[in-house]
């Protein structure tokens, strides 16, 4: 009998504290989206709970799923890597603000050559990935890399296999470079990969895996995942004829470059920025919101974990490789879009 | 409540009429009515949710078989850019894939099933069979990791130059070793799916051998045979139909398996040209493009997914009726 009524305290207590977790989830803010930009959006998440006790529940689906979810209103905000056309988001009410900024790097696994020793231009890097230089001692590479000695051997391709910002950012900045990339490519989130060598990893780290393992590879990654895996990168000529390395210098040059208010909806491409210090494959994630939400305490809630992240968030940027937006940047987002959104 | 309580019960209170009798039957009859409908709705349910799936599929899948017909099927192509699709280069993959899965797996599971039922001491017998069912029990990513990380590494450096320097020269068959030794690709994918699939072949051939009746075993030992020779003329035409279901159990499985065959088959999206180049399956397709799919992409992802339920609809409703044979053939 005395078991049995500790039990049922047991129980009770044991709901009671379930309810008490579910009223605290009541007040978190939910998200979905892009998958690149998830480790920084957790990390500040993690902080902004510990100061306000509102928590961030963001599902990293993908972009075109956070494309999905907003439209479906099941979140109070999504996130893409490939923005949405000005056209697009009016036609849904809908704004669109940057809010952080990475960057893919080309890399490689060849032996005896050092992170950043080997230097390419973009129509070369073009030329690779579209099958048509196949070897790593093509006359164009060599020309390009004068006095360095370079192996007879053959140049496989690695990409990724499942759809994601990055493939998108990096065949952007392909089609952006070379003709014949736009021609008979394109660019996406997942594209036809046109070179006979190609394969495909899943995820970042499926990339990196195949690339440290296959010997004579090309692939291209997250900044993060170059850095952490210490992979051999390419040297990238930018828009002013520099050849540039890939960190968080680069890519902040290359956001100080971009004129963010000259398209609709703030979906401008960085790649190929101007610049002497940018460098070319930089990206900016977008946030969606509704100008007039259906939520408008959430939204708002979403709205000050922004603006929280942007104020405090930076240090956390840099220590996961990312880049914060500058503040100039961030006072125009709060004073031009976020103005828009209803409260 | 057993069933046999309940029938003697019913008969029960016709002859006494004892009226607390009739109200416990009466009780019994509503109870057993009730377990009935409960059960059947729960079978149902199962039905319900088949249809649903086939039907939502085929909706989802309506615009890309509208774009292009029947002839998806045997289309090569997966453009996402430019919305050309086509099906072939994926079913080629997952049916390669699987039928050397099952060609590894099969000589195997029948090797150990024998082992187990024939010649194993009793005292092995137990933990030899728990350990293979237990490779059932591995998740599939902890083999798409294994396969990745491990074996294809190895593959590469130790399997792959020999084969082809072995195979590659032959006429005919010298193709299929040739290109890239990079170790991930159609023939990894098949040996990683083998293993996979091994256990579930291997225990339904244990289990349908130990049907076989004794006294025809040990008749056929008396006469002298040795044991491949039961094995051949006795214990397999006795299983025959068993064993080939058990063998469609199995490529059901090869062929619906998503995530080690993602790690490991090279996701490349043209048609693969021989056993060491990359390809793609309709399932690990779907893995990777799923999440970032839209629109009428999306939909011909739905139809490819329609497609591998009508392969897989096909595989499991013949080892379906190949055991049913079986059972039959057992009660002769």
């Amino acid at each position: 009998m005395i078991n049995k009524r500790i039990f049922l305290k047991t129980v009770a207590a044991a709901a009671m504290a379930t309810a008490g977790m579910g009223s605290a989830l009541a007040a978190d803010i939910t998200g979905a989206g892009a998958s690149f930009p998830y480790p920084i959006y957790g990390k500040w998440a993690e902080a902004y709970k510990k100061e306000t006790n509102v928590g961030l529940n963001y599902q990293s689906i993908g972009s075109s799923g956070g494309i999905r979810q907003i439209k479906a209103k099941t979140v109070a905000f999504g996130a893409t890597d490939a923005p949405m056309s000005g056209e697009d988001l009016d036609k849904d009410g809908m704004v669109q603000f940057p809010a952080i900024i990475g960057g893919t790097v080309p890399v490689i696994n060849l032996e005896g050559f050092k992170p950043g020793e080997l230097r390419v231009t973009g129509p070369v890097l073009a030329d690779m990935f579209l099958g048509t230089i196949t070897k790593w001692n093509d006359p164009k590479l060599a020309a390009l890399n004068p006095g360095k000695a370079l192996p007879d051997q053959n140049i496989t391709i690695v990409h990724r296999s499942d759809g994601s910002g990055t493939t998108f950012n990096f065949t952007d900045y392909l089609a952006t470079v070379s003709k014949d990339w736009a021609d008979k490519v394109g660019k996406g989130a997942a594209v036809k990969w046109p070179a006979a060598s190609s394969l495909g990893g899943k995820g970042n780290e499926g990339v990196a895996a195949n690339v440290s393992r296959v010997k004579g590879s090309l692939g291209y990654v997250e900044y993060a995942y170059t850095k952490k895996n210490n992979m051999p990168f390419l040297q990238l000529q930018n828009k002013d004829g520099k050849y540039v390395s890939p960190d968080d210098k680069s890519f902040a040059a290359a956001a100080a470059g971009v004129n963010w208010f000259s398209v609709p909806g703030m979906g401008v491409s960085m790649v190929d920025a101007k610049g002497a210090e940018s460098w070319p494959i930089s990206t900016a994630s977008f946030i969606l919101m509704y100008k007039q939400p259906t939520d408008k305490a959430q939204s708002a809630e979403v709205l000050k974990f922004f603006d929280w992240s942007f104020k405090s968030g930076k240090q956390m940027a840099a220590d996961l490789d990312y880049v914060a937006l500058p503040d100039s940047l961030t006072n125009e987002i709060r004073s031009k879009v976020w103005s828009q959104i209803q409260k | 409540m057993s069933v046999g309580t309940t029938m003697s019960s019913k008969s029960a209170p016709a002859e006494s009429g004892n009226p607390s009798m009739v109200s416990i039957a009466k009780r019994q009859r509503i109870e057993d009515i009730v377990f009935h409908r409960v059960t059947q709705g729960f079978s149902l349910l199962v039905l319900v949710a088949l249809m649903g799936i086939i039907i939502s599929l085929f909706i989802n899948a309506w615009p890309a078989f509208q774009k292009f017909g029947l002839g998806f099927v045997w289309r090569v192509e997966w453009d996402v850019v430019n919305e050309e699709f086509g099906a072939a280069i994926a079913i080629v993959g997952t049916l390669a894939s699987a039928g050397i899965a099952l060609l590894i797996a099969v000589p195997l599971a029948f090797g150990i099933a024998l082992f187990l039922t024939e010649n194993c001491p009793v005292w092995l017998r137990r933990p030899l069979g728990t350990a293979v069912e237990l490779l059932a029990a591995v998740p599939s990513i902890i083999y798409g990791m294994f396969g990745l990380f491990v074996f294809a590494p190895l593959f590469a450096d130790h399997v792959q130059p020999g084969l082809q320097g072995l195979l590659g020269s032959m006429p005919l068959i010298g193709p299929l070793f040739g290109g890239a030794t990079n170790g991930i690709g159609i023939l990894a994918a098949g040996i990683v799916l083998a293993f996979m699939v091994l256990p579930f072949i291997a225990a339904v051939m244990r289990d349908v051998f130990e049907i076989v009746p004794p006294i025809l075993r040990e008749s056929a030992y008396g006469l002298g045979c040795t044991t491949w020779e039961v094995v051949r003329r006795v214990v397999l035409p006795y299983t025959q139909k068993g064993v080939i279901g058990g063998i469609m159990l199995g490529l059901g499985r090869a062929l619906g398996e998503t995530m080690a065959v993602t790690f490991v088959i090279g996701n490349a999206n043209r048609l693969p040209t021989s056993l060491f180049s990359p390809g793609t399956s309709i399932a690990s397709t779907l893995a990777n493009e799923f999440g970032e799919a839209a629109d009428f992409h999306l939909s011909t992802l739905f139809a490819l997914g329609f497609l591998l339920f009508v392969i897989t609809f096909i595989v499991l409703s013949a080892a379906k009726i190949m055991l049913l044979r079986a059972e039959k053939a057992k009660g002769l």
